[in-house]
């Protein structure tokens, strides 16, 4: 295979991350919803929870999204 | 028609010195990085100064302004560091001005035809910034946590209450965890500054090739321009959220550092 249809299939690959922490993301925001719908008075103290869990998922499908760029700027 | 250019969504991160500088083979240029940096310092600087020049007890608009984000930052701290977190409040408080002003002024558009020197540009959009902000941190971190707990500081990596044999699993783990904490910092901001500009960017170059492309494909180049429209409002609510994040997580780190023998 020619170097540069590897690369590029390398990227590729190496952005499916991004589908694992979309799902994540979705029950997160998902869950949180359920719950503060059922007991909307406790909801305002689990926000910054929510948004942690948001930002430790995020950073999963981020590592994917970066390693596909290092590999396309052929910075590896 | 309109004679239209469009740059490559890569080209806005290309940092460019305005005046060369060199001290002892170390090259110390200001770049467009630290022009953007002393931008956002200056109009922090001149905000804050604004805000609190004529201080009453019944606030004026600025005045409003800066009480609201001292008192969100204030009750951040309190609430997850507890009450020795008084101590960290500048700290958080700078580090969270600091990269929401930087990432807010990165959404202002750049005139065109302006020399590309000095073109918007988002200093946290380059990791070595972001990194050398989680390295501080975490910095702060270690020196407090051992200054605090003494040696006691590692029970951080062998949380009480656990059968022994856990313990060759959870210690490595942990430490792993620690470690990957600038790194995690880090690349959250990096990755969601450059991902954002480049979207932004590579949309706005549909709506400038469809627009020169003429006739009826410039009723087409409607769509990416309400993606444009869409992804910058989506910038503006991530440009807030992650300075939110990383003051957030810094608070709970430090607070990680004060609690450690408590564990």
């Amino acid at each position: 295979m020619d170097a540069e249809a590897a690369k590029l299939i390398g990227a590729g690959i190496a952005s499916i991350p991004l589908a694992g922490a979309a799902i994540g993301l979705g029950l997160i925001f998902s869950n949180f919803l359920a719950g503060a719908f059922r007991n909307p008075s406790a909801s305002a103290a689990n926000q910054p929870t929510m948004l942690l869990a948001f930002a430790l998922t995020e950073f999963t499908g981020l590592l994917g999204f970066v390693i596909a760029i290092l590999i396309l700027l052929d910075v590896l | 028609m309109l004679r239209l250019k469009a740059a490559g969504p890569m080209e806005q991160f290309e940092i460019l010195p305005i005046v060369k500088l060199d001290f002892g083979g170390l090259d110390i240029s200001l770049t467009n990085s630290s022009l953007w940096m002393l931008i956002g310092l200056a109009a922090i600087l001149i905000f804050f100064f604004s805000a609190t020049r004529r201080v009453s007890i019944i606030p004026g608009r600025l005045q409003s302004m800066a009480e609201v984000l001292y008192s969100f930052i204030f009750d951040l701290v309190r609430d997850t560091i507890g009450p020795e977190g008084r101590k960290f409040f500048p700290y958080v408080f700078s580090l969270f001005i600091f990269i929401f002003v930087l990432n807010l002024f990165g959404m202002i558009p750049s005139i065109p035809g302006t020399p590309a020197e000095i073109h918007t540009f988002t200093p946290t959009s380059h990791l070595i910034v972001t990194l050398a902000l989680a390295m501080l941190t975490i910095t702060i971190v270690v020196i407090y946590g051992f200054w605090k707990n003494g040696l006691g500081f590692l029970r951080l990596f062998a949380p009480s209450g656990q059968p022994l044999p856990m313990y060759l699993i959870l210690v490595p783990v942990e430490i792993i965890s620690f470690l990957s904490r600038p790194l995690s910092l880090a690349i959250r901001l990096f990755a969601n500054m450059f991902a954002g500009h480049i979207i932004l960017k590579v949309f706005a170059g549909f709506v400038v090739s469809l627009i020169g492309a003429g006739g009826g494909w410039f009723l087409l180049g409607l769509a990416p321009f309400l993606g444009v429209t869409a992804v910058t409002m989506l910038e503006f609510l991530v440009a807030g959220l992650q300075a939110y994040v990383f003051a957030i997580l810094t608070c709970i780190y430090l607070s990680d550092a004060a609690h450690a023998s408590d564990h």
